[in-house]
């Protein structure tokens, strides 16, 4: 027996969004009567932390501070219309219309601002910090508070603000495929190195180092949740996971958790990750999904480590135990026969 | 490359996530922490074969069980066969709510039981009586296209038809002739598993009827409106009698973009004027709930001796079990994407949509891409390998530029692939020539 150790890389490209029917999304927002933002969305939160990175691009927008503003999902009586969260669009498509609702709010905002300042709207500007203040001189100054408290019940006024994006439905054709699916690309480039026991099969997944090119980190720790759990979820769809473990045949299909296998903590590689950000054209502060594609480059990687460990390519997943050791028979056999 | 003046104040930053201390606590509340006064529960009554017509469905057992409330057949459920893709206009209508005349997959619904308790609804559906008759049954992708295959569909063909096409085709450039200009002629096959979602909170929902005649839902879907409106439509009731809640999912990953468990809870509801809860076990949601497609890729490079891809012909079988799901939809995104990131003159795609007798497949992370990505990196190497040629090498030399056009006819911008091998090749300590470390995804220095 012998412990084979390989190294492979993969690179792959991931599309912003899937766009055939038309991809719209909605947001509204609007402030209370003492100035805290409501963000009011449709959009589900699949525990990637959408919500939080939804607010974060609000404040951004509306030049707030981050606790000044807050996010209310997924009511179909109160939230505006959203497509869902999937194809790794939530955050472009959302962000962006987020974006939008806040230019609407910021507008009214300003609008009230200037006439208690008595400036006129361009020549204002926000500090980040929860104030308003005429550009060039601080001291005109007034809290976003007040200003909201002017609004209500002075001026009569709403700060208010709706927002939409959509990508617009493209049909695809039938003759050449023509089309346009997506709206960008997000990248990465994985380099695995595993272990191959040639006696029992097991492969051991030593290490995975990837660059990802995202666009913008809008929360670069939800961006490393996502690389982390991206690339656990690869070295399990690589190795370990299938619902039918004799595929085609329908037997032996697993009901729980026992029977299918997953990597537990001990199984997982050292993850080294470096986060590339080149802004894209139209995704919110230049970003790219990050959320689907982080498990996809993992995958050809060990398979392709494998492959440089053992000398023979297996181009079924998951690369199984069994597998392993029936391909190392095999390229025995043809060795000694060949002899 | 572009780089933003304009500092952020808010964004770029490591917020806290919002609801995380409440997820690691349990605070945080699901669809099965929620309980409603005379809430039932509903079961599903399941084909324990891969294919069969229904002769009967027999529910006097059932009935007797304590705690028997109802059940729901096909003939309760007002637009009993749907396509979840019809809001975006495809057709044609095939999954059956409840299964009529025929089942095509094991764990295909037959119908529904209500009963007071968890363990009333299991008990009395697992003695409902089905008088089966057992047909033929087909489990492979290119079995399925076989003319003498057992049928799957109710069109007869195995597979999903693209505007007159039996597959979803990308065709750019002449890949006959390139291949004879080309030096090697590189051919691989590989298969993608089908795996499942496994969230940690299985896919389900409550309906609860309210006093003024409108339902309202609390569901984990990943799609609220997507969901609300499907219901609807096959319910055959307006939108506006509907009201749906969620927004906080424990996992997704594609699976709960399917419409399931709502319509016939919203039904049970209606029918009963009852809370109605209908969630999945862990065995449900391992067996039953759709999976990963299980793609069979075919791929034919021509190749250069300097390592230049010239063309590229992928056939793909995607195996959307017995319904097409969003599988008409995955393929599409397949296809699109499957020349891979790399600029090659030539490409030829056809990818078919293939029915079988499994548990339907559908979206699931990465959804057409995943499988395309695994495939054309497996034969990036293999080309690699059969010339002798660095596959960091090969990779650079072949990747996409902006301003190239892809095969689908879209001018690339917003690449950065050859940067971001570069900074792999960097943290993997891998020296690169100078050659390689001076090309850019802007310009095709050092390409031709």
């Amino acid at each position: 027996m012998a412990l084979l150790r390989g190294r492979g890389i993969a690179a792959v490209n991931y599309p912003t969004g899937m766009n055939l029917g038309g991809d719209p999304s909605q947001a509204l927002i609007h402030s209370t009567p003492t100035g805290a933002f409501m963000i009011v969305l449709s959009s589900v939160d699949l525990g990637q932390g959408l919500r939080t990175v939804m607010q974060q691009i609000g404040a951004e927008a509306l030049g707030v501070p981050f606790d000044q503003v807050h996010v209310q999902t997924a009511d179909s009586d109160t939230g505006p219309h959203c497509m869902g969260t999937f194809a790794s669009r939530a955050t472009h498509r959302v962000g962006n219309a987020i974006i939008n609702a806040a230019n609407e709010a910021r507008e009214a905002l300003f609008e009230v601002a200037a006439e208690e300042l008595e400036a006129a709207p361009e020549d204002l500007e926000t500090d980040g910090e929860g104030n308003i203040r005429v550009k060039g001189v601080p001291e005109r100054s007034m809290s976003i508070t007040d200003v909201a408290l002017a609004a209500h019940f002075k001026h009569g006024r709403t700060i208010s603000g709706r927002g939409m994006y959509i990508k617009p439905k493209s049909d695809v054709d039938p003759e050449t495929g023509a089309m346009d699916p997506d709206s960008t690309e997000a990248h990465a480039c994985t380099v695995a190195e595993v272990e191959v026991d040639t006696e029992t099969g097991h492969v051991r997944v030593l290490s995975l180092r990837s660059a990802y090119e995202i666009g913008r980190a809008l929360n670069p720790a939800l961006v490393q949740g996502q690389i982390t759990g991206g690339a656990w979820m690869g070295v399990s769809h690589a190795l370990y996971e299938t619902t039918a473990p004799y595929y085609p045949a329908i037997e032996h299909s697993p009901a729980d958790f026992t029977n299918y296998l997953m990597p537990g903590a001990q199984e997982l590689p050292e993850i080294e990750s470096k986060v590339l950000e080149i802004p894209s054209a139209n995704g919110p502060y230049g970003m790219k999904g990050v959320g689907e594609m982080t498990a996809n480059s993992p995958i050809p990687a060990i398979a392709n480590a494998i492959t440089d460990a053992i000398g023979v390519q297996i181009t079924e997943l998951p690369i199984t135990p069994e597998k392993i050791l029936k391909a190392l028979e095999e390229r025995d056999a043809q060795a000694q026969e060949a002899a | 490359m572009t780089t933003q003046a304009k500092p952020f104040d808010v964004i770029g930053r490591s917020q806290e996530r919002q609801e995380a201390r409440g997820h690691v606590t349990g605070d945080t509340i699901y669809i099965d922490d929620l309980k409603f006064p005379r809430m039932a529960h509903m079961k599903a009554v399941r084909s324990p074969v891969p294919h069969a017509k229904i002769r009967s469905v027999d529910f006097s057992e059932a009935e007797k069980v304590p705690g028997y409330i109802g059940h729901l057949t096909h003939e309760d459920v007002p637009k009993n066969t749907y396509t979840i893709l019809t809001l975006i206009g495809v057709e044609p209508d095939e999954e059956k709510v409840l299964a009529e005349d025929r089942v095509r997959y094991v764990g295909e619904p037959i119908a529904v039981v209500v009963a007071e308790t968890e363990q009333a609804a299991f008990e009395a559906a697992s003695k409902v009586k089905l008088d089966l008759e057992e047909l033929p049954a087909v489990f492979d992708v290119e079995e399925a296209l076989k003319p003498d295959a057992p049928v799957v569909t109710h069109w007869g063909t195995n597979y999903f038809v693209y505007e007159g096409h039996e597959c979803r085709r990308i065709r750019y450039g002449d890949t006959e002739k390139a291949k004879q200009e080309a030096d090697h002629v590189i051919t691989g096959r590989y298969q993608m598993s089908p795996i499942e979602h496994a969230p940690v909170e299985t896919t389900g929902c409550i309906a609860k009827p309210e006093a003024d005649g409108r339902v309202t839902v609390y569901t984990n879907t990943q799609a609220i409106f997507f969901t609300l409106d499907n219901t609807a439509i096959i319910l055959q009731m307006p939108t506006s009698k509907l009201r749906f809640i969620g927004g906080t999912v424990g996992g997704g990953f594609g699976g709960k973009v399917d419409v399931i468990t709502e319509p016939l809870a919203t039904l049970g509801a209606l029918k009963f004027g009852r809370p109605i809860r209908y969630v999945y076990t862990r065995e449900e949601e391992m067996q039953v709930s759709s999976t990963r497609s299980a793609s069979r890729i075919y791929i034919t490079d021509g190749v250069t001796s300097d390592g230049r891809i010239i063309s590229r012909e992928v056939t793909t079988y995607e195996d959307c079990g017995a319904y097409s799901r969003h599988t008409p939809y995955g393929v599409t995104k397949h296809a699109a994407n499957a020349a891979g990131p790399y600029t090659i003159p030539n490409v030829k795609i056809d990818v078919y949509c293939v029915y079988t007798n499994r548990p339907p497949s559908s979206a699931m992370r990465g959804f057409g891409v995943t499988e395309a990505s695994f495939a054309l990196e497996m034969q990036m190497d293999k080309i690699a390998r059969e010339l002798n040629i660095d596959p960091w090498e090969l990779r650079l030399r072949n990747a996409y530029r902006n301003g190239d056009e892809r095969p689908y006819r879209k001018i690339t911008q917003d690449a950065t692939l050859v940067e971001t091998i570069q900074a792999a090749a960097e943290m993997a300590g891998v020296e690169l020539s100078a050659e390689l470390r001076a090309m850019s995804s802007n310009d095709r220095e050092g390409v031709n």
